[in-house]
């Protein structure tokens, strides 16, 4: 049994809409889309034009940098549109499913008995690379490094996080193949975290990696907290970092020669009327899994969590790294006197509310502010969200100044978003934590590379 | 209520950029948001925000004053009466009056005044009004003597909000606590006025005062050489004082909520009695004088020690940011307060410049905690490599 590595700082947001344990199968979706937009530091270019038929696991389009970085289609069928932006940004390719349209063949043979470049050559041209990301930055892998370990969170402790052990349960030979896939590429050990709580973890029995158990609340679940206290990123360092249910997809490809991205998702939210597991596809569009399952009402659909996830318009489709999707209302009405309200139903970091002293009670929370945005005010409060040896706040300040050298100093290479997202989530000035620090990020990236 | 938002709503075309009441900008904005808490939803970033914003936490600060602030204007009429020597034929509710009469005009030309600067500067620097002076508006009037002239009231107000604030960009990035500026600016700007005995007791012209009377404070006693105090008068507050400091009781209501809502910083007030008492009791030890003999606890009840720690030291924005460099700068707030209110001859009360001082050095404590935390991890590179 290893040893629990136990963290006090954090906060669990209880939400309405935990998603049940059931799993049911939503209509499959007819459309699927690829969005650039979901890998940060990504320019694309398309390997595709509007109409061309394409199998699954055909590319859709690469990246310009490191061109051998592919990202395929998750369905075999049409090429339908390529959706633009501003400036002729990239948005969307969508692709038009069509189930006879066969699969891309790779090569099915036992990870174990094959060579670390084969393995890395099978990724990228099968568009399961991307699902492996790197810290520091938190993008893509690049194909010519070799990280110094590799990180798999199997649990998450964000609000209304799906439940790893319940998705992946029935498919533990196949994560043990990914495992070992993985295990290929690093000249460290792949390290997998577990809830401290867990003995009887599917996770515990899996070889050729290092299990270890974490205590405490959100963000223990967040892989970087767990890279800090096992093995943390200095300068210089890369490791890299793959979601549990995508190592089921390296784990298939392996296994089949074939590309399949089916996935379970949870439907999760105080605006969903029964949330639970639904069985689908990467980059499947949500309207046939959220019809006839919402409340009436202004509503904001996330895909991912309350604190990290992206919006989108029912009109779209899941990202690529989510396993959740949220829904909760828009909240865009004012309050009469709302800051001067006791507040038993306001759910609160601090303990200003009333709502203090019912600490079991579930809450229904929208995408209100609750207030203007301000200079930093009080101190101590992003400390208590941050189980990190890192001053959140004093990096924040050296990206605002654009000062590289402290940003550098205090410890921007273990951060992604994700980690502070907490922290912008208690702030009293309702500073934009992530946006500041995803800025920090590129600075990094545009300047150091 | 309704009405209310309508008209809000309405009116607010009416003050943007380029409209006709353009510079009545601020103001609608400042009185919509106090009403109102805003539709804005999220645009990037988390989808939900806490309930809790700079409104709410400035209010709960001002809760937690109310306290000090009720027996401050009971103890201004106890102490008129009873100088006058009709306290026992003077009943409660005239006693209270007496001095919510004194205390009151103060207030209000304190937030006159501040929340006029304030409103002023938003409108010219484009942003919205900020709650910081909600709270220094209180604060200024609690740490003034009674007998303060209000045009002094007002004046310190002014440059506490200028010099103090506006100048350095606004709450959140001024480096001197600005109600305590307010205060150190009328100590020596007008030191005949503020000090001696004659301005803690509010008296008329007309008033005789009864034999043996002195209005002068515990601390200036002690500082003469007379350390002797009723402690359990000490502790409720029946001393002559600036407004708000005497009851170490009322300041004590106050910690408690500001530690229970989390809002003040535990540690901060902790290690500044922690300081002050370490200091006292070095002083007790090597005791030549009657001042220095004075058992060391008593400094936490006379003087603006307790109010000082509690409501002064622990704003956010002045004081140490990291929570290591909160306890020194804690630390050394108590330290140094005791030790200008004994050693030092010239000025009777320590507090206000030991705060003042730290605030000045916070910002160079931060930098060595910041600088052990980067040392930390330059190491852990080094270990690893």
């Amino acid at each position: 049994m290893s040893e629990v590595i136990k963290l006090r700082k954090g906060l669990n947001i209880k939400l309405k809409g935990k998603a049940e344990m059931i799993l049911d199968t939503a209509p499959m979706p007819e459309v699927y889309a690829l969005k650039p937009t979901d890998f940060q530091g990504l320019t694309p270019k398309l390997s595709v034009k509007p109409g061309q038929e394409v199998k699954a696991g055909d590319p859709l389009f690469y990246h310009k940098y490191y061109p051998e970085i592919l990202f395929t289609s998750p369905v075999g069928g049409t090429v339908t549109s390529v959706n633009r932006g501003e400036r002729r940004k990239i948005l969307e390719v969508l692709v038009q499913v069509n189930e006879n349209a066969g699969y891309a063949e790779f090569t099915k043979a036992d990870p174990l008995s094959l060579a670390p470049e084969k393995i890395r050559e099978q990724l990228l041209q099968s568009g399961v690379w991307p699902f492996i990301r790197r810290r520091p930055y938190g993008t893509i892998a690049r194909p010519d490094e070799t990280p110094k370990a590799i990180f798999v969170s199997c649990f998450d402790t964000a609000p209304l996080a799906p439940d790893y052990e319940f998705i992946l349960k029935g498919a533990e030979q196949t994560f043990q193949t990914g495992i070992n896939a993985l295990s290929k590429l690093t000249t460290g050990k792949v390290h997998l975290g577990i809830p401290a709580d867990n003995a009887s973890s599917i996770f515990q029995a899996v070889k050729n990696a290092e299990v270890h158990r974490f205590d405490g609340p959100h963000p223990a679940g967040n892989v970087g907290i767990q890279i800090h206290h096992i093995s943390p990123v200095n300068k210089g360092e890369v490791v890299w970092t793959v979601n549990p249910q995508d190592v089921l997809f390296i784990g298939r490809l392996f296994e089949t020669g074939r590309v399949d991205f089916s996935k379970t998702i949870a439907l999760t939210g105080s605006e969903v009327t029964r949330p639970r597991y639904l069985k689908t596809r990467l980059g499947a569009v949500l309207t046939p899994l959220l019809e006839g399952n919402l409340n009436e009402g202004n509503l904001r659909v996330i895909s991912g969590n309350v604190l990290t996830g992206q919006k989108v318009a029912p009109y779209n489709f899941l990202g690529f790294y989510d396993s959740q999707i949220t829904v909760i209302p828009e909240g865009d009405e004012y309050e009469f006197m709302g800051w001067a309200a006791p507040g038993i139903d306001k759910f609160s970091a601090s303990q200003t509310f009333l709502s203090t002293l019912f600490p079991k009670k579930e809450y229904r929370l929208n995408a209100n502010l609750h207030g203007g945005e301000r200079a930093f005010v009080l101190t101590g409060q992003y400390e208590k969200f941050l189980p990190m040896d890192i001053l959140p706040v004093y990096l924040l300040k050296a990206i605002l100044v654009n000062d590289i050298d402290k940003m550098e100093r205090l410890g921007i290479y273990e951060v992604v978003e994700e980690d502070l997202a907490l922290c912008e989530y208690a702030c009293t000035s309702k500073i934009k934590v992530q946006e500041i620090l995803r800025k920090g990020i590129n600075v990094m990236m545009k300047e150091l590379g | 209520m309704k009405a209310i938002r309508n008209f809000f709503e309405k009116t607010k075309p009416l003050v943007q950029k380029g409209a006709k009441y353009q510079w009545l900008h601020a103001v609608h904005d400042g009185f919509f948001t106090l009403f109102f808490v805003q539709k804005n939803t999220s645009k990037s970033g988390t989808h939900i925000h806490d309930f809790i914003d700079l409104k709410r936490t400035m209010g709960i600060v001002v809760l937690a004053l109310i306290p000090a602030l009720l027996f401050g204007m009971y103890n201004t009429g106890f102490q008129h009466y009873q100088a006058i020597g009709e306290l026992e034929s003077t009943g409660f509710f005239s006693v209270f009056f007496y001095g919510f009469l004194k205390v009151l005009p103060i207030i209000i030309v304190s937030y006159v005044v501040g929340l006029g600067i304030e409103f002023a500067f938003a409108q010219m620097r484009g942003h919205e009004i900020n709650e910081g002076f909600l709270v220094s508006g209180i604060l200024i009037p609690l740490v003034m003597p009674v007998n303060t002239p209000l045009w002094m009231i007002a004046l310190a107000t002014a440059f506490a909000v200028i010099f103090g604030k506006e100048v350095f960009g606004g709450t959140g990035m001024n480096v001197w606590n600005p109600a305590l500026l307010a205060r150190a600016f009328l100590f020596f700007a007008y030191p005949a006025q503020m000090s001696g005995d004659s301005v803690w007791v509010a008296l008329g012209s007309s008033d005789k005062v009864v034999d043996g009377f002195s209005g002068a404070t515990p601390m200036a006693l002690a500082a003469a050489g007379h350390p002797e105090i009723n402690v359990m008068d000490a502790f409720l507050g029946f001393i002559p004082g600036s407004i708000g400091e005497t009851s170490a009781l009322a300041i004590l209501i106050g910690a408690v909520i500001l530690i229970v809502t989390g809002i003040g910083s535990w540690k901060i007030m902790a290690s500044t009695v922690a300081g002050g008492l370490f200091m006292g009791l070095l002083l007790n030890i090597f005791a030549v004088n009657p001042y220095m003999e004075m058992p060391f606890w008593h400094h936490l009840i006379i003087g603006g020690f307790a109010f000082g720690a509690v409501f002064m030291a622990t704003d956010p924005v002045s004081a140490a940011q990291t929570n290591t460099g909160k306890w020194i700068y804690g630390f050394l707030i108590g330290v140094v307060a005791i030790l200008i209110r004994v050693l030092n001859p010239a000025y009777p009360e320590g507090m206000m410049l030991a705060i003042l001082l730290m605030n000045t050095f916070a910002p160079l404590i931060d930098y060595y905690v910041v600088e052990a935390n980067i040392k930390r991890r330059l190491k852990r590179a080094k270990i690893a490599a």
